[in-house]
């Protein structure tokens, strides 16, 4: 299988370590933490950088790297994964903790949630177990502050033996007090002397055992208590990255075989087998975890997290758990198509205004004809119509949808569905990877890595593409605008939302069924174990998250969809104008394709368009409209009921309209998810075969409903 | 006081167990330890999921839901009080 922890682990070290320094004075801060406690907040409000955030474990999987200066030093920090461990039981926290062992940080931060201390203390004791340079930065004490949950930083600073650093991560509270403890501990004017775990006495001894030859092998470099246990614990993949690192090959020093095998001997007199004893160095983690939380947290309010189990009870419910999710879908949906028709009407008239003005000018400055009509004909109205298009729905959708992320309601998604994804063999939380693929399926690809077993990882990858992303939502929009819009009012838009959404439902229906195939076909194996963390409620911040949403990922979105559509408008557009044996190139391609679409319920141009529409799925409209152009006489565009009556010229039924639809949801990924999958799986027969699954189901779909059609007689 | 395990999938909701015994093994022990399983913890099965599977619970502060396979191989002693 192409997927192992090995090899995705290895790629993601490569981009891991390779920390951009500027020069040998900058000081490296590694941020650690659990998943969901807001490192990436703190790491965005430290650097002014735009990380990902929202609230559900696990968005941060790729390595971030950002800069700060203060006081004069420059800063070098590094968004870690979150994890909840560092023993090594998936490939984020082998990242983890071998970015903290070799990466050479000059300081940990380790990000913790005040609500929710006791859990997180057994990652910052692991972490301290390693390194004598940690801060604790206790964030989200707001929250907790709510929630009349008390935590007494100063004792816990006591307790731990390293600086305790209180924060709003959101608010900026306490972030300047982090910087100045990151500066004295970075520098060394805080001297902090971590307290060490205790282990049981057997433990203990089996460690003496081989702790003084590590030390005389390893010095400093590294905490030899800890290789120790290491050792006795038989973490092989950490020995390896260390011989990687240090040069250094551990397990060929005789005198230290000798002490381990002696150890070990000690350790199975004692009935202590490689079970017991990682469970006894887990229990007695979170044993010192408990001890200490004991003693600094108070919790005034015993019913704390009421309004989150009222709230649970509700979006999870037996009977309206499902159902409120295909309501909350809908509204989202509703809003976007309703809320998307005016300014997408109001922007396309804009535009060709602006066109003519655009013409006038460049007859006064007297360019020739063909860089007028390449410019304007070309570039200019396949952009027009990218931005009029897009824009809008993107400009609701997103917000909306970071909205729910933000409150935490996308793992609530996965709780409510997981027992679907089981019977088709799958992990529930590739229902937070498919509402990512909403956004973008590279980005939907991306995140199946907080699957952490292989197989459903690998479904999650092949199958992502069947969640519509940004590119082909507003095609899926328009066509249904177009073709179901036709009574005005509030029905028409309804009918709408109700076409978009059986698509969407119709997209989860097919991932369900073709992770079941795979299952028991080529990806055969049981699935692995299961545990989801849903996450306290959290209040969004509306302002921030419009902001952040329309900035961040429309104008990202957007830009990647314009930078595609400007050369790939020229293009077209020299196709449509070119001419051999007195037909376009264009039309050339489209009449070859011809025969083959229309038994799918297309034609030529379509199929053509969505061929060239590969770079980015944005850009499919934009190329039909100027492929049926380049043949109509009609020049001018400038509303949706023209853009009907273009494709009614061109023989379009409601047919057609629906096999486009389906064809939008089912064919080939774009060229950035096909290169994402390309580098997530390591493997071009995986990529092959996202490629080949989504468009064979297509051209089977629309084949079955053209012919369908066509044989009731319905067209 | 009834001192018999019972696998946690079978601990109906809002009860509370306490975790005498882990079955599991390999990497899904790891897993289960790593949410802070261990003897003794006490765990509060909060609710299921509309179709019945996986369940919510509470463990250690943290709400986490776990597939009845999983909660099988923990044996807990319910707690009356
Ligand atoms: N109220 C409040 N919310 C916060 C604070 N810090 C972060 N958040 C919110 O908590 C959620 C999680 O924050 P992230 O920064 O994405 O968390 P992360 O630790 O990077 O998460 P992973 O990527 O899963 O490891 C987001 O919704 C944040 O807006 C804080 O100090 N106060």
């Amino acid at each position: 299988m192409g997927l192992t922890l090995q090899s995705t682990g290895a790629s993601i070290l490569k981009e891991m370590f390779a920390v951009q320094t500027d020069s040998q004075a900058d000081l490296i801060v590694a941020l650690a933490g659990n998943p969901n406690t807001g490192k990436s907040t703190v790491f965005n409000s430290l650097t002014g950088l735009k990380q990902h955030t929202g609230n559900w474990p696990g968005k941060t999987v790729t390595n971030a790297q950002g800069k700060y200066t203060y006081d004069g030093d420059k800063y070098i920090l590094i968004d870690l994964p979150g994890t909840y461990s560092l023993l090594a039981n998936s490939v984020e926290e082998q990242i983890a903790r071998d970015f903290i062992c070799f990466g050479q940080p000059h300081v940990t931060v380790v990000v913790a949630d005040a609500t929710c201390l006791e859990r997180n203390l057994n990652l910052v004791l692991q972490i301290m177990e390693i390194t004598d340079k940690v801060i604790l930065c206790v964030n989200l004490m707001d929250e907790a502050r709510k929630k009349g949950i008390h935590v007494n930083l100063n004792k816990l600073s006591t307790l731990l033996g390293i600086p305790v650093v209180g924060t709003a991560a959101r608010t900026g509270e306490g972030l300047l007090e982090l910087k100045e403890t990151i500066k004295s501990v970075a520098k060394g004017q805080i001297q902090t002397r971590p307290r060490h775990i205790e282990y049981d006495r057997l433990l203990q001894e089996a460690v003496e055992q081989i702790e003084p030859r590590v030390h005389a092998l390893l010095g400093d470099k590294i905490n030899s208590r800890w290789v120790a246990l290491r050792l006795l614990d038989s973490d092989q993949a950490l020995f390896e990255v260390m011989d990687h690192f240090f040069n250094f090959v551990l397990s060929a020093d005789e005198a230290l075989a000798e002490n381990l095998a002696k150890a070990q001997l000690f350790l199975k007199k004692n009935h202590i087998d490689l079970n017991e004893l990682r469970d006894r160095i887990v229990a007695s983690l979170i044993k010192t975890a408990e001890k200490i939380s004991k003693q600094v947290v108070i919790v005034e309010n015993k019913n704390y997290n009421y309004f989150d189990r009222t709230l649970d009870g509700i979006l999870t419910s037996r009977f309206f758990g499902i159902p409120i999710m295909i309501a909350l879908l809908g509204v989202v949906f509703w809003l976007t198509i309703k809320g998307a028709n005016y300014p997408s009407a109001l922007l396309a008239t804009i535009f060709f205004h602006v066109e003519r003005y655009l013409t006038f000018f460049l007859h006064w400055l007297g360019a020739p004809a063909l860089v007028h009509e390449i410019l304007i004909h070309g570039v200019y109205r396949t952009l027009a119509w990218v931005v009029s298009v897009m824009l809008p729905p993107m400009a609701i959708f997103f917000p909306l949808f970071t909205l729910l992320e933000d409150l935490g309601y996308l793992p609530r998604v996965a709780f409510n569905l997981d027992h679907y994804f089981k019977k088709a063999c799958a992990h529930g939380k590739q229902a937070l990877t498919m509402c990512m693929g909403f956004g973008c399926n590279a980005a939907g690809v991306i995140a199946c890595r907080i699957i952490d077993s292989p197989r459903e990882r690998l479904l999650a990858i092949l199958t992502n593409n069947f969640v519509p992303c940004n590119g082909r939502f507003p095609t899926l929009i328009a066509l249904a605008g177009i073709f179901l819009v036709g009574s005005a009012g509030i029905f028409s838009s309804l009918a709408a939302t109700i076409a978009v959404l059986s698509t969407i439902i119709l997209g989860i229906l097919l991932t369900f069924l073709t992770s079941r195939l795979l299952s028991s076909t080529i990806l055969k194996g049981l699935p692995s174990s299961f545990t989801l963390e849903l996450p306290p409620y959290r209040k969004p911040q509306i302002g921030k998250i419009i902001i952040r949403s329309i900035f961040d990922r429309t104008l990202f979105v957007l830009g990647r969809a314009v930078a595609i559509a400007a050369p790939a408008g020229l293009i077209i557009w020299v196709m449509a104008n070119f001419s051999v044996q007195g037909q376009s190139l264009l039309a050339h391609c489209a009449q070859f394709l011809h025969p083959f679409a229309q038994l799918m319920g297309l034609d030529g141009y379509i199929l053509m368009a969505f061929i060239l529409g590969l770079p980015a799925n944005e850009i499919v409209i934009p190329i039909l409209i100027m492929g049926y152009m380049a043949e109509s006489s009609m020049l001018e565009l400038d509303s949706l009921l023209e853009l009907k009556q273009l494709f009614l010229d061109h023989g379009w039924t409601w047919v057609t309209a629906v096999c486009m639809m389906l064809f939008t949801l089912n064919h080939w990924p774009c060229g950035t998810t096909l290169w994402t999958i390309r580098k997530e799986t390591q493997s071009f027969k995986w990529t092959l075969l996202s490629f080949i699954i989504p468009t064979v189901t297509g051209i089977i779909i629309c084949f079955l409903v053209a012919q369908g059609a066509r044989i009731l007689g319905l067209v | 006081m009834n001192r018999k395990l019972i696998p946690l999938n079978q601990v109906p909701t809002g009860f509370y167990g306490k975790v005498k015994k882990l079955i599991a093994e390999g990497q899904a022990r790891r897993r289960l330890l790593d949410l802070g399983l261990i003897n003794d913890t006490v765990v509060e099965v909060l609710r299921k999921s509309p179709a019945g599977d996986p369940t919510a619970y509470q463990i250690r502060g943290a709400v986490i839901a776990l597939r009845a396979e999983e909660a099988a191989k923990l044996f807990v002693e319910i707690i009356h009080d």
